[in-house]
């Protein structure tokens, strides 16, 4: 009997604005504890919280980036509860009237996109660092105030390697929106899960637990799948699911329960007082979409409908936007050389050589691999010819077809010059001869990479292959 | 030096600008008498003068309401929990008039975070009634209200949150604004219930009160909620209320606890009125007899929000053990906060939890905006609505304690504008049993000028003698 997990995430991003969501704080990551505080970040009596424009801005850079509805009018709600990283004993949130609804990324429908303040960071002080055991706690400020949008999708997802997928595609989005660092090692991209399964088939929901903070995308995958693994091991034992709340310890894999249903907050919402809503003008939305960039999943999708790449080239390209201008640059000069293989040299070779690099600021011109790809594909010169020219216009930029010139890369046409090649390496691979001619065709290779040493990878090796066939009679 | 009390703080101002007084023989007279404070009035005097520059104030000394955070100064909203602490930062409200020339001269005791109407609920014991010292001055800005009647303060300033400001300054004998809600900055004031607080004037005379609030006024950056008045506020100036046309609402007669000093004192006035040209006719604010019951539900439910912070965790009082975070939350706001201050967190708490949300805030939010449409309409017939500040003459020192409902009625007359967020002063009128009494005129949002002017023309009429308790 198949279950079908059914996932819905809530992702926190921490925005990279000038200062805090509520005051004129800088926004600062690893700089001494409690650097970057002022009254209201701090929650002293009488301060009064003003909301950061910027972030408004950036949350609905980030509905329109997600496809939602944005609200004319929005308000912030005040969520009560006591905690030594809450300043306040509230965080400002949005709750019933948030900044966006609805939207999709890929295949998740998102619910909704709202803006809050994030907590200051408790540090534990004592031999485990952690919670339990310390011998004391302080606060650190600094991040307190941090202007965040939650993202909460739709329980669209079926498993955890989606979810992760899903995950880095949000976070491309994020990062090509210049909304955030959406680094999940320092904290400005948190995930949180929804988890429940179901019978394959069936369309009502299982009860749902809550996987909380897990901080980088592979203990998302995993601490997904073990939820799965630990609801379906319980209902096919007969046992309920408990709705709660869960960590998972990504050291042992265990999941341990932080609080269930019955010990969950009564947060006492109710509209921040302290706040005029948030009145999006027909203006600002135009302002901001004139500073939207063309998002990973519309660019994978539009190449692979209009130009036919595959999904992995498609998207490895699309996520670095960087590489598609490249890629885009290069297609254009290439004059009719396929997508998909212009796709190849730049999101294979060329991103290999670069690394991290952008290759808009690399020696290779976007012209110059638009003519190698050409002869290649003209066999002026191999492919394997082909990367050592591109070893050269990396290092030292160039036009291709002087490097071949220089360096003799040219192939080695048909005719006497490669017979000959191939006669020699037949008199010099006697064995391997006799073994194709017996009818071993896999044994050819060291005919075929005695010719290719002896050419320096400049012959072809289709038509090696049928030269060497040609002279065993095979 | 007793001609000098006799000025008001507008003359004081005038004086000095004019060089027939000090700034320093104002000034020490004042520190003088604040610092020999009988009345428990003020939690802190200033030692020295502060040099404040040449301002529309022209050097004429203020003391604010304990809850307005001042560098460096105790500012504590009358709390224990609150005991000692000395703000990194100054409010809006005293930056302006400090930059408007006046030295403020200290701090005013007060209900404990603003919660109370006879100032017994500080936390630093009570302040007592000039006029009668066993007798409450009022609250919950009762030491600004007692100061300024006693003649230790040129004016003050104070908040009002149900009639913090109106009702103490009725019961004390002197002037109390109220302004538009949004019209003064609330930046730097510990919060009682944020939708409601305002901070107003105590002063003298009407004069003083539009000079004051005159500086006070303006928006604020650091307050979203703040806005810039419509007009510049100007002395007022009118000699009758010549077309003026006055609202009595038809249930103030019929008012519970409505004493007949209070109510005769009224309908002398509002015939006072009639004599300097006002029309007078009847009201219908149908909804406003709601109004304490639902300031009783939004107010503190605000309040049990506002009042998270005083967690001991960061500042104020902190009250230690080792048996874990939450005893400790436990231990220091029940030892940090009055019975008053608990009970009205409870009650907000419980207003604002789940499955009673609709019942309690919603609802009374439905009242409040019911109130706001019941003076809009009112407005349409009327330049202003009026009514005593307060159904009763301040009350014995314990008379109420142990009825909080009771005393929650004395905020029947005063609880209204707020919840409508409208402006309304109280000026002196006239004596009952000996006492002072007030009488409240309410305008429309911004109506400021207008209200002055009104309450210049009947301050005229009425013609009180602030300085009756000045020896």
């Amino acid at each position: 009997m198949s279950w079908e997990p059914v996932i819905g995430l809530e992702i926190h991003v921490q925005l990279k604005t000038q200062t805090k969501m509520f005051c004129s704080c800088e926004l600062s990551f690893g700089d001494p504890p409690n650097t970057h505080t002022c009254p209201v970040c701090l929650g002293l009596p009488g301060s009064l919280p003003v909301a950061n424009e910027a972030a408004i801005r950036f949350g609905l850079k980030i509905g329109l980036g997600l496809g939602c509805e944005l609200a004319p009018r929005s308000i912030f709600h005040r969520k009560n509860y006591f905690y030594p990283d809450l300043p306040k004993g509230y965080q400002i949130s949005q709750y019933d009237e948030p900044l966006c609804r609805g939207g999709r990324l890929g295949d998740v429908r998102i619910h909704r996109v709202h803006l809050e303040d994030d907590a200051a960071k408790l540090v534990h002080v004592g031999a485990s660092g952690r919670i339990h055991g310390a011998d004391s706690s302080v606060v650190d400020f600094n991040r307190g105030g941090t202007p965040l949008v939650e993202i909460v999708t739709e329980p669209d997802i079926r498993s955890a390697e989606r979810a992760r997928e899903w995950l880095i595609l949000l976070r491309e989005t994020m990062r090509q929106l210049e909304v955030s660092d959406v680094n999940m090692e320092e904290g400005s991209l948190r995930c949180d899960a929804n988890v429940s399964v179901r019978r394959a088939g069936e369309s009502e929901l299982g009860t749902k637990t809550e996987l909380k903070n897990m901080n980088s995308f592979r203990f998302v995958e995993r601490g997904i799948k073990a939820e799965v693994a630990r609801q379906v091991a319980l209902l096919e034992a007969g046992q309920p699911v408990v709705q709660e709340t869960l960590h998972f310890d990504p050291q042992s894999g265990s999941l341990t329960s932080l609080r269930s249903k019955e010990e969950a907050h009564d947060y006492r919402y109710f509209p921040e007082p302290d706040l005029v809503p948030v009145a999006v003008t027909p203006e600002m939305v135009e302002a901001v979409r004139a500073e939207l960039p063309e998002l990973p999943a519309e660019r994978a999708a539009r190449y692979e409908t209009e130009l036919a790449l595959s999904a992995d080239s498609a998207r490895a390209l699309a996520f670095r936007p960087e590489l598609g201008r490249y890629f885009e640059a290069v297609l254009e000069r290439a004059d009719g050389a396929p997508a998909q293989t212009v796709a190849n040299w730049v999101a294979g070779e060329l991103a290999t050589r670069l690394g991290d690099a952008d290759p808009a600021q690399s020696k290779v011109a976007p012209d110059a691999l638009a003519r190698l790809v050409a002869m290649v594909g003209e066999k002026a010169v191999t492919a394997g010819a082909a990367r050592q020219v591109l070893d050269r216009l990396v290092a030292d930029g160039g036009d291709p077809a002087a490097i071949v010139e220089a360096e003799g890369l040219g192939a080695v046409g048909g005719g006497d010059e490669l017979a000959g090649a191939v006669r020699a390496a037949i008199e010099a691979n006697p064995d391997a001869a006799e073994k194709v001619r017996g009818g071993k065709a896999q044994a050819i290779g060291p005919i075929i990479g005695h010719v290719m040493r002896e050419t320096r990878g400049a012959a072809d090796a289709g038509e090696v292959t049928r030269l060497v066939r040609e002279q065993l009679g095979v | 030096m007793s001609d000098l009390l006799a000025l008001s703080a507008a003359q004081l101002a005038e004086r000095i600008r004019a060089r027939e007084l000090s700034r320093e023989e104002v000034w020490d007279t004042y520190r003088e008498r604040a610092a020999a404070d009988d009345l428990n009035a003020f939690l802190w005097v200033a030692a020295d003068a502060p040099d404040t520059g040449d301002g529309p104030l022209g050097g004429v000394p203020f003391a604010a309401k304990d809850l307005f955070c001042v560098r460096g100064v105790p500012s504590q909203a009358g709390s224990r929990i609150l005991e000692g602490y000395r703000p990194p930062y100054t409010a809006t409200a005293v930056e302006k008039i400090v930059a408007a020339g006046a030295p403020l001269l200290g701090k005013t005791n007060q209900d404990e975070f603003a919660m109370g109407s006879s100032n017994e609920n500080s936390g630093y014991g009570p302040v007592l009634n000039p006029w009668d010292r066993t007798r409450v001055p009022g609250g919950s800005s009762g030491g600004s209200a007692a100061a300024v009647a006693a003649g230790q303060v040129p004016w003050a300033i104070g908040t009002d949150t149900g009639g913090s400001v109106r009702q103490p300054a009725a019961l004390s004998g002197i002037v109390g604004l109220k302004p538009t809600y949004g019209a003064v900055s609330r930046y730097g004031m510990i919060a009682f219930a944020s939708s409601l607080d305002q901070a107003g004037p105590l002063t003298r005379d009407v004069t003083d009160a539009a000079l004051l609030f005159s500086v006070m006024t303006g928006r604020d950056p650091c307050d979203a909620t703040s806005l810039e008045h419509p007009e510049a506020i100007r002395l007022p100036s009118a000699q009758d209320l010549q077309g003026v046309r006055l609202g009595v609402p038809d249930d103030v007669e019929s008012a519970a606890g409505i004493e007949p000093g209070v109510l005769e004192a009224f309908r002398a006035t509002v015939a006072r009125a009639q004599e300097l040209g006002a029309e007078v006719d009847t009201c219908s604010l149908p909804h406003a007899r709601h109004g304490i019951a639902a300031y009783y539900v939004i107010a503190p439910a605000e309040a049990s929000s506002n009042l998270a912070r005083y967690d001991g965790v960061r500042y104020g009082l902190r009250v230690d053990g080792d048996d874990g975070l939450l005893a400790m939350y436990t231990r220091t706001r029940h030892e940090g906060f009055g019975a008053e201050v608990r009970r009205r967190i409870m009650l907000g708490t419980y207003a604002l939890s789940s499955g009673y949300y609709e019942a309690y805030y919603g609802r009374a939010q439905r009242v409040r905006t019911k109130i706001a449409d019941d003076f809009r309409a009112a407005f349409e017939r009327f330049d202003f609505v009026v009514t005593p500040t307060s159904p009763g003459v301040a009350f014995p020192l314990g008379a109420k304690t142990d009825d909080p409902l009771a005393m929650y009625l004395n905020d029947f007359f005063t609880v209204p504008m707020p919840l409508a967020g409208i402006p309304a002063i109280s000026i002196p009128n006239g004596l009952s049993e000996g006492l002072p009494t007030g009488f409240q005129i309410a305008g429309p949002a911004f109506s400021e000028n207008r209200i002055l002017d009104a309450a210049y023309a009947l301050e005229q009429a009425i013609g009180f003698d602030t300085a009756a308790v000045h020896a």
